[in-house]
This record gives structure tokens, C-alpha cells and sequence, in this order.
């Protein structure tokens, strides 16, 4: 069987982190498919995945007891969806269904800190990635609530 | 100064509270109206007063005037009203068109936002006629929701092409919307172009070209190579009344289309 | 047939007492004259029947926000400055009708307004008049689009000047500015007055062949070296009175710099954005267009009327008002007219006459405004001791 850290390598979200990281990555990586419909997390959940996308689409989604699920965020290959929470208990915030056949590495949360905690360089290029991902989706966040397209 | 009184032949609606017109000369006739992609006109509704919209027609198609029209005020919504048979003023064409003529050979990157799509669509006429004299050519069009979308079968038919590639997003939507879903620069990334050789053409609100121009510099675009329409309030439409100035320009005369490096100095000034 | 006196360029002697046969020969050709005149206490520009409509003996003293006319010693013709007024009104009209349209059927017939140009003699343009002429020619005429009525107007005036006499308003900065005091252009006839020692006379300089004309049928004499002399005397007293001066010297970079600069803030705090200065500003063009239909609803028509860009309204765009805030209004008025219009129409939009500050109910003073700004930079650029 192949192994897994090229397939780490290949994904956007870890571009340029050395093999040696990449090694320690591996030990908490396993591969899932979703079929189009299954849900590849639901909000409320335990949040123990950080998933890396490789293929297929996925709908981020919030549920609205008036409009029920609205699409908030759509994911596709070379995404990310998840949370790495540093203090416990951390949960999903959303459903993400995947749209179509949606092939992803799914990182276990409490290994992934359990390494970093050991590993703080690891750990550093961890964060130093996580951080741009997620002031990246701040702002995303800002302009979509701006309603940017009304005026 | 004087508009010429041209008929609805056409009215279909876009979205709740937009329309498109497709006009022709009194009796029947071709409308005969010359423009080029990204030009406007000022409509007259009988003495509700005047609008400046663009055109959104087929440039290679004259004989019908095409406007799409959202109901914001008191004259475009007296123009969204009107039925078939019905006449409104027209005069013009005005304004800086979009450099599609000086594009041929560029990868073409056409990023709208909301009503922005109107403008824009001479242009993909345009270039989709002279297919061939373009590379890569890809629209990503962003709408706060699915039914906010203008011309959705058309977009249907764009994305079936297999030489333009079409990307479109929205802010939020219901779960049988199996399109994007996330903001416009998003997909900037995921569009093929080649910078060095890429002409992009941008319309939107404000705040969405804003994020968009930074994103294209990003992506290793020059300032020169990416054109942006503006809008302002316009009374005349023909450089005299003063009210479209924006710093140095007016945005009647001088515009509505601008080459993003001509204006830099004053595209993020606030109040100008 | 014209004398080889009355050559273009060339100047006469016109007695102040054959002034009102220049008034005779202008109005026998068919000229309407406007000039200067005062109305209910008030200097405007207005018809003038004779000579006696000028407001002969007056003066006038001019400050910020201050206007006021008082009597003269002598009986001087001209001895005034600018008014709240300007010629602009005549060319440019504040209100005009352009069209009218018709319902019918389902449709609507647009029949254009016509009018028979007046063919005015303006009596006693200053040459900052002649220079914001100038400025709006370039705005109406030499642009992509020209407007018809201005163009028919401006081409049909008569235009007579006034060299400023000896007196300058107090509030106008013409020399600063290079648009003044001496007329130099764009005059059919200029008239320096000189009252000396008893004599009172009119230096009459020629400035068009169509002067000359009408200079023909007026009695007239050779201008000697004295009389020239004196006429030159009285411009250079009035360059010497200037009550203001404003530097124009790199001023568009000066103020594309400042665009963000506190003062715009302070002078916020004063301004009234009631658009006085644009009213009576002889180079502002800013107008708008209006539609109204009558009660039945079939008939429509179409004004143009000046506008004022202080108003929140000026720049509205549906959801909301593109220069919401005072200061950006005051900002786009005064960067208009000294900085944005160098790149619109290759000239700057202030022709130094100190009307705006005259008329602004708060005293702003346009000059005052700039050094302000430019003073704050040259103290930036003090070296400091302490490093």
C-alpha cells in the first residue's frame, strides 16, 4: 500500500514542510472517503478531525430552524475543514456534507497536539500554517457579511 | 442632449428586483444602436428624469438595445415597469469602453460582482465571438444568493462550453445549490491564466473590486493589466454637469472603465 | 472703414462724458447692454438703459463675509469692485428649459425649447471676469461635448472691460493668481478710467476689429504718452491694494498630498455647506438636470439648473451619499478648484476675484485655507534641534 506522507505533501495546507514533519503528520493521518450526502462532521460533535480535502466538494452548512440548512462555505480540493482546539472541549460549529465523492485525510486532533506539544517545531510550522488559514477566513468572513453585493 | 424614444419589445425578469429590456425603434424597426462593451446610456422614464445604465447587449447585434435594470429609485423603477409597446428616451452611447479590442492573445479574467455581470456581458460577447483571438478566457461571478443571479440560463450555457470557463459563487444559498459557495476572490486561485499575459476586467460594488484588485496584484498581475468600471451619480452623462467627478476624472467621460494603474492613487481615497 | 488709429492693440482717448455714446452705438446695433448697477441697494448686474444705471460715485469695502457700498468723493464710473453676481449668469443661465415632451399613444414626443440668442455687451468685466470666462469656455466649448447655448451666447457678446480702478475689493487676490489687475485678453474694448487733477477720461484699449467699430462711431482722441502713463498708474495701484495673495505654486501636489490633512476636519467645524462660494464662484459649473410633468401626466419637461456640490444630495448614488461628511465637501469644492481642475481642463478653476470670500456667511477664506495647509508642511520640514 502506498504511504501516506506524499499524499501529505501534495496538499496545499502543508506545502513546504519537511519530511521528517511530514513523518510525525503520517502517524496521525488515515485516509476516509464520504459518499455525496454523508456528512463528514455535524455540529455539536466532538471535533477530533482536521480534514484535508483531495477530492470531490463539500457544503459547509449552518442550520436554521426557520430556512433550514444554508450553504455557508463550499470546500473543494486542497481545503481544509476543522478546528485545532487548543483547549478542551472543542466541537464542530457546523454540518459539512460532502456534494460528491469526497476523498480526504482526516488528521486526529489530539495526536496532532499531542505531537506539536512534543514537537514545537513541528508544532511552529504547524501553527505558522494554521494562523494564515484562519485569518484567511476572517476576512473571507468580513466581506460575506458585509452583503457585498447589495450596493 | 435630446433622447431618442425607443419601444420595449421585451421585459424578463433577473431577480426580484431586476429586469432586463430589449429595445427597438418606434414601429418596429432595428434599433441600429452602435456601442461597444462597457459604454452606457442615459434612460429617460416621461417625466420621472433619467438614468445612466449600461448596456448589456451584443455588441454585434444592433439592432436590439439590451438594458438590465435594478429597481433602486425613483426613475429605474419607473423604467422597470415598463410593459411591452411601451417607449422610453435614450441617448447615448457614452463613456470608456473595455479594452476587449486590445486584448487578443491575453488570457482574459473577468471577475463581476452582483448587477456588475451587466456591463460585462457586451464583453464575453464579445469574446466569445472572437473566440479564437484569446486564450484562456474565465468568468467568476459572485451573487449573495442563487436566485440573486442575472442571466442564469445563460450562465448555463457559458458552462457548457468547453473554452470558457465559468465560476460562480454566492454568499449563501440554499442546499440544492450545488455551485460555490464562499466570496469572489476565492476563485480567483483557481482560475488559469498567465499573468504576464492576462487582461482582466473587473465590475462590482466598491468593496468587492477593492478585494479583487488586491487579489489579481496578488496573483502577479500589473496595475495596468486590470480595468475596473466605476460609478457615480450622473446627471448629464456627457462630461458638463459636474456631479460624476471623482477626484481628477469624470467618471461620465473618462470612464465608467479605467485602467487600474491611471487611478490607483485615488481608487481606495474614501468620500472623493 | 476703420482709422489707422483703431488698430487692434492699439488704444484711444474716450472723454467720461462720451461714455454714454459708446452705450448709443452699442445698443444701435442691437446689443443688450448688462452692467453693473445697484438694486434695492445692492450691486448686481443687470439691463443698463444709460450711463446713470452705473453705480457712479459709489465704492464699495469688502472682508471676509462683509460686504458693504458706500459714497465716493469723486464721480467715478468704476470705481467699484465685483459684486456677489457674475457674468456667468448670462451666459450659463441658473434656470433653462431644454426640451419639453408630449404623450402619445404609448409613447411620447420630445419637441426641443428654442430660443432667440441675446446678443449681450457686458459693461465693465474685470479681467479676472475675462479669465473665468476663459476657464468656463474650457469646460463648454473645448470639450468632447459642446454646450449650444453657452457657445451661441459667449460667441455673440460684446465684451467691454474694465481695468480696475485703483482699488482693489479687499478680498480678491488677482495678482497672486496672474489673472489680474490689467485686462489682457478676450475684450472687444478695455477702459482704464483715470480721474486726475480735474480730468476724467477713459483710456480705451482695442482688442478686437469689431471694437474698433464701434470705437468709430464714439468721439475720440490719440491717447498720449500721459494719458497712458496715468492709466498705467491707476493699474498699478490697484495690483499694489491687494487685500489677499495665494500662492499657486505647486499647489495640486500641495493639496493631492494634504488630501487627508486635519484642516479639512477644522474647516468642517465652520463651514455652513450652505454653497454660497459656488453660487457666486464665476467659474463653477456644477448643474443639474430636473423632470416634471404637469398635473395631467401627458405633458413633461426638462430644466437644467445650477447646483451646488455641498449639498448631500450632489453626490447621492442609491444607498447613500458618496461625500457624506462636511469635510469631504468642502474638500471637493476647494480641490476642485485648485488642484483636480489643473487635470480636467489644463487650468486651475480660481481666478483670484474673492467672491467666495466675501459672500460666505462664516468668513472662510479660500487663501487662508492653503497656507494653512501649506504652512504645515513647511513647519514639518524644520529641522529639529533635539536629534
Amino acid at each position: 500500500m502506498e504511504t501516506i506522507e506524499p499524499v501529505l505533501a501534495g496538499h496545499p495546507f502543508l506545502q513546504g514542510l519537511e519530511a521528517r514533519h511530514l513523518e510525525e503528520l503520517a502517524q496521525c493521518a488515515s485516509r476516509a472517503n464520504f459518499e455525496a450526502g454523508q456528512f463528514l462532521c455535524r455540529a455539536e460533535e466532538e471535533a477530533r478531525q482536521f480534514y484535508l480535502i483531495n477530492h470531490g466538494r463539500v457544503a459547509v452548512e449552518i442550520f436554521s430552524a426557520r430556512r433550514g440548512p444554508v450553504t455557508i462555505q463550499a470546500l473543494t480540493a486542497g481545503d481544509v475543514l476543522g478546528w485545532l482546539g487548543f483547549l478542551k472541549p472543542y466541537h464542530w460549529h457546523f454540518d459539512a456534507r460532502a456534494l460528491d465523492l469526497t476523498r480526504v485525510i482526516s488528521l486526529d486532533v489530539p495526536c496532532l497536539l499531542g505531537r506539536c506539544e512534543a514537537n514545537h517545531e513541528l508544532g511552529y510550522e504547524l501553527l505558522k500554517r494554521y494562523a494564515h488559514y484562519l485569518a484567511v477566513q476572517f476576512r473571507v468572513t468580513k466581506l460575506q457579511l458585509m452583503d457585498l453585493y447589495g450596493t | 442632449m435630446i433622447p431618442s424614444p425607443l419601444v420595449v419589445q421585451k421585459v424578463r425578469r433577473e431577480t426580484a428586483d431586476t429586469y432586463t429590456l430589449d429595445l427597438t425603434r418606434p414601429g418596429g424597426g432595428a434599433a441600429d444602436f452602435a456601442f461597444a462593451p462597457g459604454q452606457f446610456n442615459m434612460l429617460y422614464a416621461f417625466g420621472v428624469g433619467e438614468v445612466p445604465i449600461s448596456i448589456s447587449g451584443d455588441p454585434a447585434r444592433p439592432e436590439i438595445l439590451t438594458h438590465t435594470v435594478r429597481d433602486v429609485g425613483r426613475v429605474s423603477r419607473a423604467v422597470c415597469r415598463l410593459k411591452k409597446g411601451e417607449v422610453l428616451g435614450v441617448r447615448g452611447p457614452y463613456g470608456a469602453p473595455w479594452p476587449v479590442a486590445e486584448a487578443p492573445g491575453n488570457d482574459v479574467i473577468i471577475v463581476a460582482g452582483g448587477l456588475g455581470l451587466a456591463p460585462l456581458r457586451p464583453a464575453v460577447y464579445h469574446l466569445l465571438r472572437e473566440r479564437p483571438a484569446y486564450g484562456n478566457i474565465e468568468l467568476i461571478y459572485g451573487a449573495r444568493t442563487p436566485e440573486d443571479l442575472l442571466y442564469r440560463q445563460e450562465l448555463e450555457r457559458w458552462r457548457g462550453r468547453f473554452d470558457f470557463r465559468v465560476h460562480v459563487t454566492v454568499d449563501s444559498a440554499a442546499t440544492d445549490w450545488r455551485g460555490n459557495v464562499g466570496v469572489v476572490t476565492k476563485l480567483i486561485g483557481r482560475a488559469r491564466f498567465d499573468p504576464p499575459s492576462t487582461t482582466a476586467l473587473v465590475c462590482g460594488p466598491g468593496v468587492m473590486m477593492r478585494f479583487t484588485v488586491l487579489e489579481l496584484l496578488g496573483h502577479g498581475l500589473q496595475p495596468e493589466q486590470i480595468f475596473v468600471s466605476m460609478e457615480r451619480n450622473m446627471k448629464c452623462g456627457i462630461g458638463l454637469c459636474g456631479h460624476c467627478q471623482w477626484g481628477p476624472f469624470f467618471i461620465c467621460k473618462d470612464g465608467p472603465v479605467f485602467r487600474f494603474d491611471r487611478i490607483k492613487d485615488w481608487f481606495d481615497r474614501r468620500e472623493v | 472703414m476703420t482709422s489707422p488709429a483703431l488698430a487692434v492693440g492699439a488704444a484711444a482717448l474716450v472723454a467720461a462724458a462720451d461714455l454714454p455714446r459708446l452705450f448709443e452705438a452699442l445698443a444701435g446695433r442691437g446689443y443688450r447692454l448688462v452692467g453693473p448697477t445697484l438694486r434695492r441697494g445692492e450691486l448686481v448686474y443687470d439691463d443698463l438703459a444709460t450711463v446713470a444705471d452705473l453705480p457712479v460715485g459709489w465704492t464699495d469695502v469688502q472682508d471676509g463675509g462683509a460686504f458693504r457700498l458706500k459714497p465716493r468723493e469723486d464721480r467715478a464710473l468704476f470705481g467699484y469692485g465685483v459684486g456677489q453676481q457674475s457674468w456667468k449668469q448670462f451666459l450659463f443661465p441658473p434656470r433653462q428649459e431644454l426640451w419639453q415632451a408630449r404623450r402619445e399613444g404609448q409613447g411620447f414626443k420630445i419637441i426641443p425649447a428654442t430660443e432667440e440668442v441675446p446678443r449681450f455687451a457686458f459693461i465693465g468685466a474685470r479681467s479676472c471676469d475675462l479669465h473665468a470666462m476663459e476657464v468656463q469656455d474650457r469646460v463648454f466649448l473645448r470639450g468632447q461635448h459642446v454646450d449650444p447655448t453657452y457657445k451661441a451666447r459667449r460667441e455673440a457678446a460684446f465684451m467691454v472691460a474694465v481695468n480696475c480702478g485703483g482699488h482693489s475689493c479687499g478680498t480678491c487676490f488677482c495678482v497672486s493668481m496672474g489673472t489680474g489687475p490689467k485686462a489682457t485678453f478676450g475684450f472687444d474694448l478695455a477702459l482704464t478710467e483715470v480721474l486726475e487733477g480735474g480730468a476724467h477720461y477713459l483710456v480705451t484699449e482695442i482688442g478686437s476689429r469689431r471694437g474698433a467699430e464701434v470705437l468709430a462711431q464714439v468721439p475720440h482722441g490719440p491717447a498720449g504718452r500721459e494719458e497712458l502713463e496715468a492709466a498705467a498708474r491707476v493699474v498699478d495701484r490697484t495690483a499694489a491694494s491687494m487685500g489677499r495673495t495665494l500662492d499657486p505654486a505647486g499647489i495640486k501636489e500641495l493639496l493631492y498630498r494634504n488630501y487627508e490633512h486635519p484642516r479639512w476636519e477644522e474647516v468642517a467645524g465652520r463651514c455652513l455647506t450652505c454653497g454660497n462660494c459656488t453660487s457666486v464662484c464665476p467659474t463653477c459649473f456644477c448643474h443639474t438636470l430636473e423632470d416634471a410633468t404637469d398635473v395631467t401626466g401627458s405633458e413633461a419637461a426638462r430644466r437644467r439648473r445650477m447646483d451646488v456640490c455641498f449639498t448631500v444630495d450632489f453626490s447621492y448614488i442609491h444607498g447613500g451619499s458618496i461625500r457624506a461628511g462636511e469635510r469631504s465637501r468642502y474638500r471637493q469644492w476647494l480641490t476642485h478648484k485648485l488642484a483636480t481642475w489643473l487635470d480636467q481642463f489644463g487650468c486651475l478653476g480660481c481666478i483670484g476675484c474673492g467672491r467666495c470670500i466675501t459672500w460666505c456667511p462664516v468668513a472662510i477664506d479660500i487663501t487662508a485655507e492653503v497656507r494653512a495647509i501649506r504652512e504645515s508642511e513647511s513647519l514639518k520640514e524644520k529641522p529639529d534641534g533635539n536629534h
